[in-house]
């Protein structure tokens, strides 16, 4: 069956905490190269049948409305998966 | 009076806040999410806890559960209703009120009695203060660090709808020190601190005059008891 995956991160201009965490533990590796980490979401959602250009939009719309907060996130991409 | 209080699965608060209603001499009554049913209440708190295990985002998917229509709903024609830390998370997705709430910007969970100040006095929930008072109940929560655009945090501060202020310490990092919000109505009224556990003596935080004496917290629910009966 045919999955769609959406991937929503958390707004650029918004403190991260939990990605600021994961960076210096990241920098404890490595010689520094590592600078900046953010955690997004990532979903990946089964289909039955056939992935419409009306699905997607569906898809799309419940990705606003559900999947993500604009106050907070941005749905940064919607693709069906290979 | 009747007060409904919804559990969601998950609700951690939901008995204190029936408690604190009755404490405060209303008639409090349990609402399920599942329900498409209000039982006729007068207003409605939304209490503290994890609903749905904060999966997705804190307050997103128990925004969306059944009981929700009705009170987004009854909240349009003007019925009080309360959010309690979680329940102000659910207020906040239900875009009932402004902005969102993230992860406390030091990252770690925190507990304290926090000391607020009353901003707003124009809602059935706080009308029992006075403009500016300064109380203290208690504060838990992992993500309750208030956010909202420039604009929106411009409204908010222009329009008065900033109903409490975090005092002393700004305990998770929300922008304007913003504790808790009102809408332009004045009837939906969400805050992360718990007034529900400052209503009792001997169970509510420590003051000068005694430990674990303070019930800050009960003129919330005695305010609204005297709205709902003159309106």
């Amino acid at each position: 069956m045919p999955k769609v995956i959406v991937e929503v991160m958390p707004k650029e201009v918004l403190l991260d905490p939990a990605g600021k965490a994961t960076a210096r533990a990241l920098q404890r590796f490595g010689d520094g190269e590592i600078t900046d980490v953010r955690i997004g979401k990532r979903f990946e959602i089964t289909i039955s049948g056939e992935v419409t250009p009306k699905l997607l939009e569906h898809i799309a719309e419940v990705s606003k409305d559900v999947l993500s907060n604009d106050v907070i996130e941005d749905v940064i991409s919607i693709r069906v998966a290979d | 009076m009747r007060v409904g209080v919804i559990t969601f699965p998950g609700s951690l608060d939901d008995r204190d806040a029936l408690r604190a209603i009755t404490l405060a001499g209303g008639d409090a009554v349990s609402l399920w999410h599942g329900d498409h049913d209000l039982h006729g209440v007068d207003a409605i708190v939304l209490p503290g806890g994890f609903s749905y295990g904060d999966y997705l985002r804190c307050g997103a998917i128990a925004a969306h559960s059944p009981i929700m229509s009705e009170v987004v709903d009854a909240a349009n024609k003007g019925m009080p209703v309360l959010g309690i830390c979680n329940g102000f998370q659910i207020l906040v997705e239900a875009h009932l009120l402004a902005g969102g709430l993230i992860r406390n910007d030091h990252g770690s969970f925190i507990r304290r009695d926090q000391k607020l100040r009353v901003d707003n006095i124009d809602t059935p929930w706080t009308s029992g203060y006075t403009q500016g008072q300064e109380i203290t109940i208690p504060l838990k929560n992992g993500e309750g660090g208030f956010i909202a655009d420039d604009e929106t945090l411009k409204q908010l501060e222009g329009d008065g709808l900033v109903a409490f202020r975090y005092l002393e310490v700004n305990p998770n990092g929300s922008l304007n020190d913003i504790a808790g919000l009102r809408n332009a109505r004045g009837n939906v009224v969400g805050l992360m601190p718990h007034p529900e556990h400052a209503v009792e003596p001997g169970f509510g935080p420590d003051t000068p005059a005694a430990m674990s004496s303070g019930t800050d917290g009960l003129a919330m629910f005695q305010s609204v008891l005297a709205a709902t009966v003159l309106s």
